[in-house]
């Protein structure tokens, strides 16, 4: 290499008239290479920033300053209590509300308030500057309103206390949280439990036969198997043949169970065979058994690893979407499930559902349930880093 | 001795066994689901290829599901799959190889160690998100920069929905192969750079043919990965069979068929529903058959350079 820099001329015999075009070609191969890597950086935070940029606005909801009016007339027909320039302004789902809030404080029983009241969709678009679609008398409220401030963006938490609804200003992820929690619950109870016993037994106990060789091609074989199967897996098993309830975090965590066990026997596998073998050995010399010897010493010196693969198969698992709506958690939930055997739906269906709306407000309603999705998942794996690097041992 | 030592403990003997026993149980949990997928598509399938002929379900180009005489032609529903699997691996296998390319024989390790996380974090984006990225921001970009070339896109351009998907199989590829071309013995470069080769020359002509079979497994995994990838297409390509060669045309695939078959109303033994299982039974073999090719690759590769770290 030397040789380039110093021979121009042909006196050096090894000399070869090539290598300054085999030079370019090498920084050209090095140059494409580093090319796909950047591309994928750049994807990822072309993809991040574009997620944010649409999310962010759906924490902050347009209110609306008017005049309420509580009567008998108006609790019936809610929508009386609103002067009827304003009518279409406000949000329906916030009108319903006006007979309890009289139930909850009787006092404003005919009476007349100003206050500050969720506004329809539309007019939350119109100030966000995305299409929107509004009358032409409405506009004109709705700028007059503007011109005299009674018109606001302002934070809200209703994407985190509601649930869905059909009326986008009041959708939130709230019952699709806590149904991906008792799904995940289900799937834990069951992935984790068997996923270990299988790593124990393939890694601590088995011979090398052909029954553990055939486990051993099947759990890699199934780690890669399309997820949409493990739906009709579940469609035609659990559903059909064991008649579990449709739609249930039962038979949801049970399908996604079946797709984390793969995940969670190979990390612990894993784990038990980086426990060296000493440590069994002084066990055998002190004339434990071998279960006593798995039980007391190998399995929680492995610990900390076997928990790091099941804490990524939990996030893998969390994201998963398409064998779910195979077994129909895309249901419409608007309340949160409270057990194992109601419809309930997850967060990923639950964005899947919003994406598909035909209302402008749901796709910033689903990026910003991206947002709250990927924080948990990119939350769960700094945990499974973190108990890593803080257990491991250097044997 | 030996003699009290067990008899002293025979409820611990029995115990052992009951524990070793829930074990094997246990271990054969993952058999059953293997079997158990199997036979719930099979069952459901020769159903549904009782009422209509197999073999115009994979040689017939119109597919007519709720119509009066209702045809299943699956043809155009392999060729849409085909083209969104193409295009996906067009992006992701150049990208995924370079990527690992570049990490295990150009990067320094402070950069490999900033870089491998990225693409892991790509690899840990759930496909909904995905399916919603291709849906709501890249299939609009298509259609505006098909209409700057003059051309018409569809908004369920199978474009979309294949570039996207190559993004999310980046990762696959990447990480696989970048372990394979760890695993090539150091010396191999030595002696190639040692002849003189340019480190490009010894990447291309040493390097990489010594780890091919480590890297065509990771291409296939790709393959079989983006073949049943489900919610981006769901989200951005159509519904409608439609044979075209055109990527800018909407297309549908297998696995949308499925999910569209599944979510409808129609009883579950009517033949639209059950079409779903026919479509399952094929994405089940095509996929075991890549899977095990696949397995296979890698184990050989393994034992060539006695690695077991992969």
């Amino acid at each position: 290499m030397i040789l380039t820099k110093n021979n121009t001329n042909n006196t050096n015999p090894f000399y070869d008239e090539t290598l300054k075009k085999r030079h370019k070609k090498a920084a050209r191969f090095k140059g494409f290479t580093l090319t796909s890597l950047v591309f994928s950086v750049l994807f990822l935070i072309f993809f991040l920033s574009d997620i944010i940029g649409k999310g962010i606005p759906a924490f902050k909801q347009a209110y609306i300053n008017i005049e309420i009016t509580y009567n008998e007339k108006s609790l019936k027909n809610t929508r009386l209590s609103v002067e009827k320039k304003y009518r279409k302004l406000v949000s329906r789902a916030w009108l319903r509300n006006i007979p309890r809030q009289v139930k909850e404080n009787p006092s404003l029983m005919n009476t007349k308030t100003h206050q500050w009241v969720l506004a329809d969709d539309q007019v939350d678009q119109y100030l966000k500057g995305h299409y929107y679609k509004l009358k032409e008398k409405d506009l004109k409220t709705v700028e007059e309103l503007k011109k005299y401030s009674f018109l606001r963006l302002s934070f809200t938490t209703i994407f985190f206390s509601n649930g869905d609804s059909k009326i986008p200003e009041y959708a939130g992820i709230k019952s699709a949280f806590i149904g991906s929690i008792l799904t995940l619950l289900v799937t834990m109870a069951f992935a984790f439990p068997i996923g270990v016993m299988t790593a124990i037994y393939l890694e601590e106990f088995a011979g090398d036969n052909k029954f553990t060789r055939i486990i051993e091609i099947n759990i890699n074989n199934l780690a890669a198997i399309p997820s949409i199967l493990f739906g009709l897996l579940g469609l035609a098993i659990f559903i059909s043949l064991f008649g579990m309830p449709r739609s249930s975090p039962l038979v949801g965590g049970l399908t996604l169970a079946l797709m984390t066990l793969p995940i969670i026997i190979v990390s612990s596998r894993a784990a038990l065979r980086s426990v060296p073998d000493s440590i069994r050995q002084a066990g055998f010399a002190l004339g434990l058994t071998k279960i006593q010897v798995t039980k007391d010493h190998v399995l929680p010196l492995a610990f900390p690893g076997i928990l790091t693969g099941s804490i990524i198969g939990l996030a893998q698992a969390m994201g998963e979407t398409a064998p779910l709506i195979i077994i129909g958690m895309i249901a419409f939930i608007p309340d949160s499930p409270s057990s194992f055997v109601e419809a309930a739906t997850v967060m990923p269906a639950q964005l899947f559902t919003w994406a598909g709306m035909p209302e402008r407000m749901y796709i910033e309603k689903t990026a910003a349930g991206i947002m709250v999705l990927l924080t948990l998942l990119i939350s769960l794996n700094a945990v499974a880093i973190y108990l890593r690097k803080k257990y491991e041992v250097k044997w | 001795m030996k003699h009290s030592f067990t008899s002293k403990n025979k409820n611990t003997q029995l115990k052992e066994d009951a524990i070793k026993t829930l074990l094997i149980v246990a271990s054969t949990i993952s058999i059953l689901t293997t079997f158990g997928i199997l036979f719930s598509i099979l069952f459901e399938a020769i159903e549904f290829f009782k009422m209509k002929s197999f073999w115009y379900f994979i040689s017939g180009t119109e597919w007519s599901p709720g119509t009066e005489n209702s045809k299943f032609g699956a043809l155009p529903i392999f060729a849409g799959t085909f083209m969104i699997t193409a295009i996906a691996l067009s992006v992701a296998i150049p990208v995924g190889l370079g990527s690992a390319i570049y990490m295990s024989e150009y990067a320094s390790l402070q950069t490999r160690d900033f870089l491998k996380p990225m693409l892991e974090v790509l690899a840990g984006i759930p496909t909904v998100v995905y399916g919603f990225f291709a849906a709501i921001t890249v299939a609009p970009l298509i259609v505006k920069g098909a209409a700057f070339f003059g051309l018409e896109a569809t908004f369920n351009s199978a474009l979309a929905s294949g570039v996207v998907m190559g993004i999310m199989i980046i990762p696959v590829i990447s990480s696989l192969s970048d372990d394979v071309i760890r695993a090539v013995p150091d010396s191999q470069r030595k002696a190639a750079l040692g002849l003189g080769l340019t480190q490009a020359e010894t990447i291309r002509d040493i390097v990489i043919p010594s780890a091919l079979p480590g890297i065509i497994s990771a291409s296939l995994l790709g393959l079989s990965k983006a073949l049943g990838e489900t919610m981006i297409v769901v989200m951005a390509a159509g519904l409608r069979p439609n044979l075209s060669w055109n990527p800018l045309d909407d297309m549908t695939t297998v696995t949308v068929r499925i999910v569209d078959a599944l979510v409808g109303d129609q009883a579950f033994n009517s033949p639209e529903t059950l079409s779903a299982f026919g479509l399952g039974l094929i994405l089940f073999f095509v996929t075991l058959v890549l899977n095990i090719i696949s397995l296979n690759l890698i184990r050989k590769f393994k034992e060539k350079y006695k690695v077991n770290t992969l």
